[in-house]
């Protein structure tokens, strides 16, 4: 039995996967994690699903290190230093620690929240199909709350693949895409115009439970009191004092604040990402337009592994791979199936 | 012969749901209409509905947009809220016991003072109320109860406690609820149940649905504990008066 054993952690990190959807309607957020894409690429790099569980960390650094086995891992998400016992990994990228051997991160760059897969996944208790972590319902596995020193990931040891790298669609700094609703008519055309032409900026006391914004004041049209109804990933409340909450997958099910707008699907991950300080702004889309870029999306997600390669340098792992493969439990590190699997 | 039903409004909510809005305020005639449609849908579905999110007077839809378009989606469902009949048949009716007042219930004397009369009306008014399960939301098993004594209706606390204990029920607004988990809430704490209506590892995690109906009644603070003590091992504690 291989471990990936937390030595140092930063706040915000935890295990989330695809999420615990199906019991909304008893007021259970679904949770799972804030990128989908990243969990998606980090998870596709190891040749786990794309939703299996995988540790999300939030803005600062954390160490980890492999225990009773080598522990092969994906990182994908917003990058950071890595190394492995001194050596550097990239992200976007597979690497294996061999027994006893350290990954270092650093603070995150140019993003939030990056994704470590572990090869054949976190060993946990499924709640309700999901190990994400939901702390404020006592869900989660294998610890239902964020992580910290001291916990141990369970695997299985590291099959000695290939490591391979993902080539993803390149940044952008476009807008964030919305569409209007469900309550945009409690709002006045000038004040809806405000909204798309106000610079933004995320707030230092958002969570995983909504990102408070920072810019214009948005007016309601007759108080901002509504009877509660429900929300979705994405819905952008606007409360008594003007200034937005975009409510993030923590979200409670329902909301008593008019909901003018909602993030489309297809930026929900790249939205999630933007680190608070930095300025964006949001677009408006019609709804064939959202659509036609959530199927794209969807697209995306489920042809990750298309877009493997071979990683360049070999030579960085060679020494876990040679590990790995005394403790009986590896395939070779040039496994031609693997190669051609991973060549375009 | 009865007019026909209006149509509800359909409102997008993002690219993968659709709020279906029948009122937009609190009632129960427009409560029932949801979750005949909420039945409805459970009995026909429709491919391409991923859940369903009952609230007091609206339904949201998730679907999956690769599956189906909100404009076809949105045809089908005002097709089933045209024939979604608004009764109920077979509605589960719970008792749940409370404790009031004291350390269980913190704000009952001053909502009898804010109300200009005793504790023990609070209390009487409150235990004698027939309530409905009208929606459940915010945290799991957060239950919105309607039917509350208008004599009982209170605007909401203006500082919000960012801690309430698990267990409590309270008023704010024209409703009570039963709120399972500790967490934030602006409402007027009267008293607490030992009942959870979510409980991990028990069959079934959410005892209540929307749509059953619940009564209370006080027992004392000897009972509570005892009570408390056996839904913490897995016991419902509330009474089902109706299967």
């Amino acid at each position: 039995m291989s471990k990936l054993v937390v030595i140092s952690i930063g706040p915000a990190s935890s295990v989330q996967d695809g999420g615990r959807p199906g019991s909304q309607r008893y007021g259970l957020t679904p949770s799972g994690a804030m990128d989908r894409l990243s969990l998606a690429a980090a998870n596709t790099l190891v040749g786990n699903e794309p939703f299996a569980a995988a540790v999300e960390i939030g803005p600062f650094g954390a160490t980890f290190t492999a225990r009773g086995g080598a522990v092969r891992i994906g990182l994908a998400g917003a990058s950071r230093n890595a190394e492995i016992g001194g050596r550097p990994v990239a992200f976007d990228s597979s690497a294996t620690l061999a027994d006893g051997e350290t990954l270092t991160l650093g603070f995150a760059r140019g993003g939030s929240f990056s994704y470590l897969a572990i090869e054949h996944g976190i060993e946990g208790e499924p709640m309700f199909g999901s190990l994400a972590v939901n702390a404020r319902a006592g869900l989660g596995s294998p610890y239902p709350r964020p992580l910290q020193s001291g916990d141990e990931l369970k695997t299985k040891a590291a099959s000695g693949a290939a490591e391979r790298r993902i080539e993803l669609p390149a940044a952008t700094d476009a807008p964030i895409r919305i569409v209007f609703g469900p309550q945009d008519d409690e709002f006045t055309e000038e004040n809806k115009q405000l909204f798309l032409d106000s610079e933004w900026k995320i707030s230092a006391t958002s969570d995983r439970m909504g990102y408070r914004l920072e810019g214009a004041v948005i007016k309601h049209r007759d108080g901002h009191n509504i009877v509660s109804d429900g929300t979705v990933n994405g819905s952008i409340q606007v409360p008594g004092n003007g200034q937005p909450i975009v409510l993030m997958p923590d979200r409670g099910t329902s909301g008593g604040y008019p909901k003018i707008a909602t993030v489309i699907t297809a930026d929900l991950g790249r939205f999630a990402q933007t680190s608070a300080g930095r300025p964006f702004r949001f677009k408006s889309v019609t709804m064939a337009e959202a659509q036609a870029e959530a199927i794209k999306f969807h697209a995306l997600l489920h042809s990750l592994s298309d877009r493997l390669r071979a990683i360049d340098d070999f030579g960085l792992n060679i020494e876990a791979l040679r590990d790995a493969n005394v403790a009986g439990q590896a395939v070779s590190a040039v496994d031609v199936s693997t190669w051609q699997v991973a060549l375009p | 012969m009865a007019e026909p039903l209006s149509p509800p409004r359909l409102l997008p909510s993002g690219d993968s749901a659709i709020t279906v809005e029948f009122s937009r305020t609190i009632d129960d005639a427009a409560n029932r209409r949801v979750l005949a449609l909420d039945r409805v849908i459970a009995a026909e579905p429709i491919a391409g509905i991923t859940e369903t999110v009952p609230t007091y007077r609206s339904l949201l839809v998730h679907y999956d947009p690769v599956q189906i378009t909100f404009d076809a989606l949105g045809e089908q469902l005002l097709a089933r809220a045209a024939k979604a009949p608004p009764t109920e048949s077979g509605t589960r009716r719970w008792r749940i016991p409370i404790t009031y007042g004291g350390e269980h219930g913190i704000d009952l004397e001053d909502v009898a003072k804010a109300l200009q009369t005793t504790p023990d009306d609070i209390v009487a008014r409150h235990a004698a109320g027939d309530y409905r399960v009208a929606m459940i939301g915010f945290t799991p098993g957060w239950s919105y109860l309607s039917g509350l004594d208008t004599f009982l209706h209170i605007p909401r606390r203006k500082e919000p406690r960012l801690v309430t204990p698990a267990g409590t029920i309270s008023i704010g607004g024209i409703q009570t609820g039963v709120q399972c988990l500790a967490g934030p809430s602006g409402w007027h704490l009267l008293g607490r149940t030992p009942v959870r209506t979510y409980q991990l590892h028990r069959d079934p995690t959410f005892l209540l649905e929307p749509g059953d109906a619940v009564s209370f009644t006080a027992v004392d603070a000897k009972t509570f504990a005892e009570q408390d003590r056996a839904a913490e091992a897995g016991a419902f504690v509330a009474e089902l008066v109706t299967p």
